[in-house]
């Protein structure tokens, strides 16, 4: 198997050579302007995308979209922060149900009826927060110690979330809660998963991130080189939650009906395993993790009952054959700043080792080694 | 005070099923540090193959009085669980023993999956029943009704909980298991063998779960499911009696037994759920090593 993703990839780089030579040959201010026209066609694309394709292909790229944004956030956590995080699918149903309290609610109450698909992302952003505070009161009192607690707090949490809103008859209890319009559609979801994936690529690179590498390489060594680590990992765990409510939004305003099932362990294990399959610490992984997962858990659709046979099989083979999973470390290259792309990396290294030939070859001269 | 006293008794039968499921948690756990979330879909087969052996068995062994023949099926289902869970470990966890913990955890999530999808495709979603092994009789004293079915449940716990305290306190694969459970760096060095200490160990805690499983069937229905929620309530009563800990893993079954039969008496059933993972957080804040677990300090 590892052969043969191996195989894959080499033949897909070797395919891609061409391509790859032809853009480094472009000037450079068309090559920073690539990316963003790329983004741009993409997201008219996205725009176009009900006039030809059909409602199922719509639904199937909605959800790969909500699974990105899920499976990101959680890798912040699980892969960056190494921490070992299994509700967030309780952050998922705080996002899902406070903004749909919003778009259903309150907006008309408060005389904005007619605005809805225009407020649609305030009510996303209210219930991201919402997730996120949460996210905070898990966060203040879990991080007291490592290991496993962090996992059976996030499972209580995930359990706890789903017990309430099953008890909350206001809300729909059991039954659900429905009546939101039909909000999400490809454009908006392309438009949150570049803005997280953005985002989260910034943080991970940014000295905060650093932090964030630090504390899953060694806790106490990073604590040594003041990283201020309780900091680092509470905002990272509410950034992850945020992102995990935002997702939830989404989710809610195109099922247009959201029950607690639908938030249950079941989901946040479906999520954890996106991430794995994905690989941990690599934001195209997740990408890759949450796209794979989505469609072919469509293509075995037909299996019926034996689909949730056949996933978790794959899924422990997956374990044992490929524990880092597709793209474990590793980053695709337009997702890591310039600066820090290898070959950068490398001849910095040069320019080092040429500075101090330089420095060394008078030296040794002067008779002094050092 | 008779409906007390009466209640007690029935938090009691059902605190000894969780205490049954979570000592396996918790042997795994002190064992290998892996949080066996197969574990509630292990107790799921083994109500699945009582089911199967003990209605053959009474159907083909009429003459045979029913405790022999509930004896046997527990045997039976303890033998082939035993199984289950010792070629569980020797074809997915051990390969991962060298790899980050958490690859064994998700492999953990995905053989428990695999176990309730498989049993659902291949045996049905129907809710099946135990048969019969013995009338039920329903005897009161002083205003208090408790049947013989309440009575074996909570003797028979209780008797194998012993036995296994005793296996764990007094034999010499007891002593391996603490050994390993201590230092699995240092165990081996003193002519222990890991492997199948480790082996023995998940044998021994499925089989628990398969006397678990063998009481549970006789008293609610089998279906592939109902290893999730006992599963997650035996997980809890392990972590609240403080994970790893054998004692607190029995202690925490019964606490949890507790929590399910008083909380409707307070709140609607419903709660049940919110009320045992509530207790769950707010002991952690508090005691994050559970009841009887001892803090371990982190060495550089």
């Amino acid at each position: 198997m590892t052969q043969l993703l191996s195989s894959i990839r080499n033949g897909l780089s070797r395919a891609l050579a061409p391509l790859h030579a032809a853009y480094a040959s472009l000037p450079a201010p068309v090559r920073r302007w690539t990316m963003p026209a790329l983004l741009l066609l993409f997201f008219v694309i996205a725009l176009l995308s009900p006039s030809f394709l059909n409602l199922y292909w719509q639904q199937v790229l909605i959800y790969v979209g909500i699974n990105i944004i899920l499976t990101a956030s959680l890798n912040l956590v699980n892969g960056y922060m190494g921490e070992f995080s299994v509700g967030h699918a309780g952050f998922m149903a705080v996002g899902a149900y406070v903004a749909s309290i919003m778009t259903v609610w309150v907006f008309p109450r408060w005389g904005l009826g007619e605005y809805i698909p225009y407020l649609f992302p305030i009510a996303l952003i209210i219930g991201g927060l919402a997730a996120g505070l949460t996210g905070l009161i898990i966060a203040v009192p879990s991080f007291r110690t490592r290991g496993d607690y962090l996992a059976i707090v996030t499972l209580a949490w995930n359990m706890i979330v789903k017990s309430v809103l099953e008890n909350v008859d206001a809300i729909g209890g059991p039954r659900g809660f429905m009546g939101m319009q039909k909000l999400t559609s490809v454009a908006w979801v392309y438009v949150w998963v570049v803005i997280t994936i953005f985002l989260l690529r910034n943080l991970v690179y940014s000295n905060f991130g650093r932090g964030t590498l630090s504390i899953r390489e060694d806790e106490i060594a990073s604590s040594l080189v003041s990283v201020d680590t309780r900091k680092v990992k509470i905002t990272v765990f509410v950034v992850a939650s945020f992102f995990a409510g935002i997702a939830g939004g989404l989710f809610a305003h195109i099922i247009q009906f959201i029950n607690p099932r639908s938030f249950s362990i079941l989901k946040s294990t479906e999520t954890l395993v996106m991430v794995y399959l994905g690989g941990i610490g690599s934001l195209g992984g997740s990408i890759l993790g949450a796209t794979i997962y989505t469609v072919l858990l469509e293509l075995l659709r037909p299996l019926q009952v034996w689909r949730w046979v056949v996933g978790p099989l794959l899924l422990v083979l997956l374990m044992i054959f490929r524990p880092r999973g597709i793209m474990g470390m590793r980053e695709w290259r337009f997702l890591v700043p310039p600066e820090e792309r290898p070959e950068m990396i490398d001849a910095l290294k040069e320019r080092v080792r040429q500075k101090r030939k330089m420095v060394a070859a008078p030296s040794a001269v002067g008779g002094s080694s050092d | 005070m008779q409906g007390l006293i009466q209640q007690v008794l029935n938090a009691l039968q059902v605190g000894s099923v969780y205490a049954l499921i979570a000592l396996g948690y918790t042997m795994v756990y002190g064992i290998i540090r892996l949080i066996n979330f197969a574990h509630g879909d292990i107790f799921m087969v083994s109500t699945y193959v009582a089911f199967f052996v003990g209605t053959a068995l009474v159907s083909h062994l009429l003459h045979l009085p029913g405790v022999v023949v509930l004896v046997l099926t527990m045997l039976a289902a303890m033998f082939a669980t035993a199984l289950l869970a010792v070629l569980i470990e020797r074809f997915a966890y051990k390969p991962l023993r060298q790899a980050p913990r958490v690859s064994a955890v998700i492999t953990a999530l995905g053989v428990g999956l695999f176990l309730e999808n498989f049993t659902l495709a291949t045996i049905g979603p129907d809710p099946r029943f135990l048969p019969k092994f013995f009338p039920v009789q329903t005897f009161t004293v002083g205003g208090i009704a408790f049947s013989n079915i309440q009575i074996v449940i909570i003797a028979v716990s209780a008797v194998v909980m012993l036995i296994l305290d005793t296996i764990v306190r007094r034999t010499m694969v007891g002593m391996a298991m603490r050994a390993v459970s201590w230092d699995k760096f240092t165990a081996p060095l003193m002519g222990v063998p890991v492997d199948r200490i480790i082996s023995i160990t998940f044998a021994i805690g499925a089989a628990i779960a398969a006397v678990g499983g063998c009481l549970y069937g006789m008293v609610y229905t089998v279906d592939p499911y109902m290893g999730i929620r006992i599963g997650w309530w035996a997980f809890i009563s392990a972590v609240v009696g403080g994970i790893g800990n054998i004692r607190g893993a029995m202690l925490g079954g019964y606490i949890l037994g507790f929590v399910e039969i008083f909380t409707p008496v307070v709140l609607a059933s419903t709660y049940r759920d919110f009320v045992a993972f509530s207790l769950l957080l707010i002991l952690l804040i508090f005691r994050p090593y559970g009841i009887l677990g001892r803090p371990v300090a982190q060495k550089v």
